[in-house]
């Protein structure tokens, strides 16, 4: 399940198609994660606290019917500064058969990128562990962290899921 | 045109569970002095089923069996065959075996060809030492199928079932749907078409219904499913088999089927229902705080329209939560199966009444209290029930009696299995909770008593039989009953009997709860588990190890605090100030510091698990008025966080 986006890139490069990322920001840096993930963007709203969960795990919110949990990457990854305003804003991703939130500093932009954009990823100097990574790509003279988003939601180390019912 | 017949299995092994489900019972209500036709006639409509099914899906396993079983029971309607408690007994365990195969076809494992094999030559055995008398007068009175010679011998994988009849000495056979059957003899055979065709004002019709177990419902006109013209054909089995025609055929020419009126609902959809009407809910609530802070002119008609919109969303909770409600009867019908071959098993004489089998209870909870159930059925034959000489030693009547009863009262589902044995044995509880290191006070309560044999690895039977012993069951059954948020308790006198008492919840998805709060949180304890609610004066409190500890109603609770479990700043820490509240779980009491008391509010139960993972304490989150999710306390899990030094000293 992991690796379908790999999967994808493969066949991308075969074809030379292009594939649709949003990019995000995280504290100084711009991030992007594959677009189809995403189920919607909304704003930063209190959210219901779970008892003994990690820092990171802000707690669950009612997303019409659903209780979703949400995490904030800043925290996680130690980037930027983890603060709430009318700025703050939540992915919504659908990510293996479940919905999770990510609190990001922005959104930036739709960009499109094909296999060949993507350069593989230095093994230091980003907050993330590389195995979340797909690559980096220069988009306008930046740099762009490519996510492979669900690897990372479905890590041990964000512990989103009971291991016994990943699939679920 | 071609059809993907495999989308049919689920429907068909549904069914013929099902149709199983129904000869079982059946076969263990048969009077063997005087068998009723009808429920024969219905064992055979259910093997006729079976098999007509199999043949269509090449299940020839199943269409085996169910051909000479429905051949056995042919005759014993007929009154050829003289049941027997050994042929009930070898259909039963004919059953049995269906039944492993349906669910080895269904899981997709191999057959037990062998099996199957040895099941027929023993049923084979059973008819031809039976029939050898009458092997001349070979009636096959099935609904309108026509037996061929072995002369012929060809099985047609057709779909019409009326090929070529002309005489019966032609091949008019098929095991395509399982409606010809071949039959080993060589002699004419008479076809008593069960009415369809002794008279001329019997009109096949042609197909109504080319779905499966056409032959439900024999009364019916001859259903002809994808037949070539079906008149003309049938008007020559129409001569035939009035020719035929015996008396046995008018016998049973108007059966009236046992229906089942149930309509089989995607589960799925009916969760989805579930989950409108608890966005339905949500509304409702939602409106209903905009109506308490509106200004005074429009909150009149707001109100009004509030307390219609409530009624009509509580009507409608109610008509969709009924449809995931089956009768208890599902989980009681099989155990007078159960308790007969246990009882035979260890020669006692058990008579098994049920009560009130048609309390209806959430489909998901009936799966869950198979087990519990048949344990505690099990555990009443083997330890409760005494043996005949024993028991008719003891001025009791020589066959024992065990009770299922369900009944409704408010929000649960009361269960209870009780038996007229011995009853419990407190002196040999008392010991064997010694012996396993179980601390046991002298002047415990028999309620308290009862409670050790919950306790894992605690059995008192004096061996260990294949039937119970192990002492592995009732901490399980306790556990299962506690899962699904039930309850269970022990009446038991000595010499009078044993009574369980089970009490679940009529369903999983929606709770009475309580709404409190602590710090800027909502939480909801579910209200079933609450005595009562108070504001300690500082009389009532008594520290214990620096634990505070609650003196009232004349006993010592210790206190949970909540903000301090759940995490939660800025919520009071004094317990004067605060509010306890009194929850009794299955395993302690205990008192649950809360900031104050919000309101009772019925809830509906949101899983946590579906997009994030179990959270330890909360049995699950539900959505209040404002839109915001709040956690449901797990009464029993808290229960485990109460300091069990508090809980120990309680006792002193």
């Amino acid at each position: 399940m992991n690796n379908t986006l790999d999967k994808n890139m493969q066949t991308d490069s075969s074809s030379q198609t292009e594939q649709e990322f949003l990019s995000f920001v995280l504290g100084e840096e711009q991030y992007a994660l594959d677009i189809m993930a995403v189920k919607e963007i909304r704003g930063y709203e209190p959210v219901t606290k779970i008892a003994n969960a990690p820092p990171f795990i802000k707690g669950v919110l009612n997303l019409r019917g659903d209780i979703v949990p949400i995490v904030d990457l800043r925290i996680k990854f130690n980037v930027g500064e983890a603060s709430y305003d009318e700025f703050t804003i939540v992915i919504m991703l659908n990510v293996c058969n479940r919905i999770v939130g990510i609190v990001v500093d922005a959104v930036s932009d739709v960009i499109k990128l094909s296999s060949d954009d993507i350069k593989p990823p230095p093994e230091f100097g980003v907050a993330f562990d590389t195995k979340f990574l797909h690559g980096l790509a220069e988009v306008q003279d930046s740099m762009v962290i490519i996510v492979n988003i669900e690897s990372l939601i479905s890590s041990d180390s964000l512990a989103l899921f009971d291991s016994s019912n990943q699939e679920g | 045109m071609s059809i993907d017949i495999e989308q049919f299995h689920q429907v068909f092994f549904d069914e013929s569970e099902e149709h199983l489900d129904t000869m079982e019972q059946l076969l263990m209500e048969i009077d063997l002095e005087s068998p009723d036709t009808e429920s024969l006639n219905s064992i055979f409509r259910a093997a006729h089923s079976i098999k007509g099914g199999s043949g269509i899906f090449g299940f020839d396993g199943l269409g085996g069996l169910t051909h000479v079983m429905e051949n056995l029971l042919d005759k014993a309607r007929n009154g050829q065959q003289v049941l027997t408690a050994e042929i009930i007994n070898q259909l039963l365990s004919t059953t049995d075996l269906l039944k492993n195969i349906l669910n080895d076809y269904r899981s997709g494992q191999p057959i037990n060809q062998k099996e199957i094999d040895q099941a027929i030559n023993l049923l084979e055995e059973t008819i031809d030492a039976d029939s050898a008398s009458s092997e001349l007068e070979v009636n096959n009175d099935g609904f309108g199928f026509f037996d061929s010679p072995t002369t012929s011998g060809q099985h047609t994988e057709a779909f019409g079932f009326f090929d070529g009849t002309d005489s019966a000495k032609e091949t008019n056979d098929s095991a395509g749907f399982g409606f010809f059957d071949a039959e080993e003899k060589a002699e004419p055979v008479k076809d008593n078409g069960f009415g369809f065709f002794d008279t001329e004002t019997v009109k096949p019709a042609p197909s109504e219904d080319a779905g499966f177990g056409f032959f439900d419902e024999p009364t019916d006109t001859a259903k002809t499913p994808r037949q070539p013209s079906p008149q003309q054909k049938v008007d020559t089995n129409n001569k035939q088999a009035r020719s035929a025609s015996t008396p046995a055929a008018t016998q049973v020419k108007k059966p009236t089927t046992v229906e089942n009126k149930s309509i089989r609902v995607d589960t799925a959809k009916v969760d989805l229902l579930v989950n409108l009407i608890g966005e339905l809910v949500i509304t409702q609530s939602m409106l209903n705080v905009l109506g308490n802070s509106e200004t005074p002119l429009a909150k009149d008609k707001l109100e009004q329209g509030l307390l219609e919109l409530e009624r009509n969303t509580r009507e409608l909770q109610e008509a969709v939560m009924s449809m995931r409600m089956l009768p208890i009867s599902f989980v009681f019908n099989r155990f007078p199966r159960l308790v007969r071959d246990l009882a035979d098993k260890l020669g006692k004489k058990v008579e098994l009444k049920i009560e009130g089998g048609n309390t209806e209870i959430d489909k998901g909870l009936i799966e869950k209290l198979v087990d519990p159930l048949t344990h505690l059925v099990r555990n009443s034959i083997d330890h409760g029930i005494e043996m005949p000489d024993t028991r008719t030693a003891n001025e009791k009547s020589e066959s024992g009696v065990i009770t299922l009863a369900a009944s409704q009262r408010g929000g649960n589902i009361v269960i209870s299995i009780i038996d007229d044995g011995a009853g419990l044995n407190k002196s040999k509880i008392l010991d064997k909770a010694r012996q396993n290191n179980i601390p046991v006070s002298d002047n415990i309560s028999d309620e308290e008593v009862w409670q050790l044999i919950f306790a894992p690895g605690f059995s008192t039977a004096e061996e260990v039989t294949d039937i119970s012993g192990r002492g592995v069951g009732m901490d399980v059954v306790r556990r299962n009953i506690e899962s699904i948020g039930g309850r269970i308790s022990i009446e038991s006198t000595p010499g009078l009997g044993t009574n369980f008492n089970i009490s679940v919840p009529l369903t999983l998805a929606i709770v009475d709860g309580m709404c409190v709060a602590s710090g800027d949180q909502v939480f909801v304890v579910p209200l079933v588990a609450i005595i009562e609610s108070i504001q300690p004066s500082q009389e009532q409190l008594r520290i214990i190890s620096n634990e505070p500890l609650l003196w009232v109603r004349d006993k010592y609770w210790p206190i949970l605090n909540l903000s301090k479990r759940m995490d939660i700043d800025g919520a009071i820490q004094s317990p004067t100030e605060a509010i306890i509240i009194l929850i009794e779980s299955s395993k302690k009491r205990f008192g649950l510091m809360v900031d104050r008391l919000l309101g009772q509010q019925q809830v509906v139960i949101k899983s946590l698990e579906q997009h994030y993972k179990r959270v330890p304490g909360a049995a699950g989150a539900t959505i209040m008025g404002d839109g915001h999710v709040a956690i449901i306390l797990d009464v029993e899990s808290l229960a485990d966080d109460v300091s069990t030094e508090a809980t120990e000293k309680k006792h002193e």
